[in-house]
């Protein structure tokens, strides 16, 4: 290309900005679906919400961006040549991930021992789609940030934590939407 | 022609050429019996008319993106086409299979049998040993294209076109798997049929147009492969997951209606991409390419895949709307013009650019050609409006009134005449473009490449 694309100055690689985007539309479409659908049934959404485990979700948040922070701590770790201290960092992220996992999986497990299914009430159907697809992408974001932790170039770094940091902001608006938002 | 296995692709665009005609005379007929519904009511029944549109659709689309592979991967991996004997030995199998198939729906051989009569389950209605038959041809292919590939130069090109073809053949062995429960039935169907169309297919449409503007534009290898990537991975994104818009009202869990309405929404991305994409390309470019007709079916398929398949799809994708729509003539609509600007313009851009190589020749009768794109296309493109108007119509009496819908097809007739008579448009084009392609003039040519034959 004989102009200099903007997309040159994007930091990581064109192809995890695509993929980027793409899960925030669907996201962001799927938020959007639950706030229309809310609006018909305000009162039957907010007695369904009243069976969230909100202290775990709470918890998660700060594990989740705990989590951020490390990545990208990573990140400036490898440019500063220290190795060691980055992959160390990758790997605690990449743990503190799991962490979420556990906490979400306890939640799930309350719910089925409460006998709440997706179609218990369309407000779960939300809530097992969005956060059930959120979760998904927290194991494929484990695994993201093990693997550029052993292939760990600056660029890979780069391209990982924004994924992870993609997840991390995801998971910041489904927190207040599904279980704060009266 | 740089290498002389291309040479096959000839063979299978011929079949191609000659199947499209068939295609468009069944539709010709179908179209009659929409509104003379006695037409041939013993000898040719619709629901074999329509079987015999579809079907002969879906084949010469296949041979022509076969013939299109046997065509660029010589050029691209810069070697000859493994076996040629084998390409020949699969074009073969597949036109006894075509041949077998046509006899046994319009005769209705072996009625019942689970080998060799027909299956009844829509698009996949093949006898069995024609379903044997395909995979069979569909491995030799797999193989030839893969070993000249492994041995050659491998480009995003090639890479993309054959993971595209090598999903469309596995996915087609899920039309082996026939479940008792119908709910079953149909969600495996899909992986066939939304997974090829939505999925696959695209790979290589998205392949074939990153060569075409690759070779008429003169634009970086390196830029038309980042769109390339861009252009696969939504397709992806978007399209596996878009299945779910099939499933919400055949029994499954209606958990679908959101990740179907979600991710199908999302599938007009692609198709928006390559129309872009065709578009910047010809902009950047600065090649000044001869061959103009091909130039033109390229951005007509990505402008008018962008319509049938993102715009048209898009219209009825949503399950909320999908309640009111489910097939109506919404669906005709979208069914036609998507086909139609995705991959029947895709094949006869790559024909209409490899016709004139493959013959040794400059490209000749350009602007008949150019006049077959502007009727095909106009034809198509009205056809999708009438069916268009007698779907909205239609939903509103059938699904919102509440009428009968024999009433309702009485009522919306005059759609139809039009729809036949844009029908009768499309096939006067392709009549055309027949004519262009395959009757060049004897003139002597002018050997300055950079003159035009016209």
């Amino acid at each position: 290309m004989s102009d200099a694309s903007v997309f040159d100055d994007l930091p990581g690689d064109l192809m995890i900005w695509v993929l980027i985007v793409s899960e925030l539309l669907v996201f962001g479409a799927g938020l959007a679906a639950f706030l229309a659908v809310r609006a018909s049934d305000p009162a039957g959404f907010g007695a369904a919400q009243d069976a969230l485990y909100r202290t775990g979700a709470g918890v998660n948040t700060v594990v989740l961006v705990t989590s951020g922070a490390l990545a990208a701590w990573a990140l400036r770790l490898r440019e500063d040549a220290q190795r060691g201290p980055a992959r160390l960092a990758l790997v605690a992220a990449a743990l503190l991930g799991v962490v979420f996992l556990l906490i979400k999986g306890f939640d799930y497990a309350g719910k089925a021992a409460a006998g709440i299914t997706w179609d218990t009430h369309p407000f779960f159907t939300f809530y097992y789609l969005l956060t059930g697809f959120h979760a998904a992408h927290v194991v494929a974001g484990v695994l993201v940030l093990l693997l550029v932790a052993w292939k760990d170039t600056p660029r890979n770094i780069e391209a990982g934590a924004a994924f992870w940091h993609m997840v991390d902001l995801v998971w910041v608006i489904l927190f207040p939407v599904l279980y704060l938002l009266r | 022609m740089k290498y002389q296995s291309q040479k096959i692709a000839l063979a299978y665009f011929g079949v191609a050429l000659a199947l499209f005609l068939v295609q468009i005379l069944g539709g010709l007929l179908a179209g009659l019996i929409y509104v003379m519904p006695n037409t041939l009511s013993e000898l040719l029944p619709f629901n074999i008319v329509r079987m015999l549109h579809t079907n002969s659709l879906i084949v010469w689309l296949l041979l022509g993106f076969f013939g299109a592979a046997y065509f660029l991967i010589p050029e691209e991996a810069e070697r000859e086409i493994h076996s040629p004997k084998i390409a020949y030995l699969q074009l073969i199998i597949l036109v006894v299979g075509t041949l077998g198939v046509v006899l046994t729906y319009v005769f209705n051989l072996f009625e019942g049998n689970w080998l060799l009569g027909k299956e009844g389950r829509e698009f996949l209605e093949q006898p069995k040993w024609v379903k044997a038959g395909i995979v069979v041809a569909a491995l030799l292919f797999l193989y030839n294209v893969t070993m000249t590939v492994l041995q050659g130069r491998k480009t995003a090109i090639t890479n993309i076109l054959l993971l595209g073809l090598w999903g469309l053949a596995l996915l087609f062995l899920f039309a082996f798997y026939n479940p008792e429960n119908l709910a079953l039935d149909k969600q495996y169907w899909w992986y066939v049929v939304h997974l090829w169309v939505e999925g696959v297919w695209e790979l290589i449409m998205a392949s074939i147009l990153a060569y075409l503007m690759l070779k008429l534009t003169g634009v970086d290898r390196e830029v038309v492969e980042k769109w390339l990537y861009v252009i696969v991975a939504a397709a992806l994104f978007s399209g596996i997951l878009g299945t779910g818009h099939h499933y919400y009202w055949i029994g499954s869990p209606g958990y679908w209606q959101w990740i179907g309405s979600i991710f199908s929404s999302l599938e007009i991305v692609p198709f928006f991409a390559m129309m872009a994409f065709a578009f910047v390309m010809v902009w950047k470019g600065r090649r000044d390419h001869p061959n103009k007709a091909a130039l033109l079916w390229s951005l007509g398929c990505a402008t008018l895949a962008f319509f049938g398949a993102g715009v048209w799809g898009f219209l009825h994708t949503l399950h909320g709307v999908n309640y009111y729509t489910h097939g109506t003539q919404i669906t005709a609509a979208h069914g036609h013009l998507a086909f139609y600007g995705a991959y029947v313009c895709l094949n006869l851009a790559i024909f209409t650019y490899a016709m004139p190589i493959l013959r040794n020749r400059d490209p000749y009768n350009q602007v008949l050609n150019m006049a077959s794109f502007w009727l095909m296309s106009g034809g198509m493109v009205f056809m999708t409006f009438t069916l268009t108007f007698a779907g909205t119509v239609q939903t509103h009496m059938q699904r919102v009134v509440g009428d009968y819908f024999m009433d309702v097809q009485d009522s919306i007739a005059i759609f139809y005449w039009m729809r036949l008579g844009s029908g009768v448009v499309v096939f006067l084009g392709l009549l055309l473009f027949l004519y262009a392609l395959l009757v060049p003039r004897k003139e002597v040519i002018s050997a300055d490449t950079s003159v035009a034959a016209e």
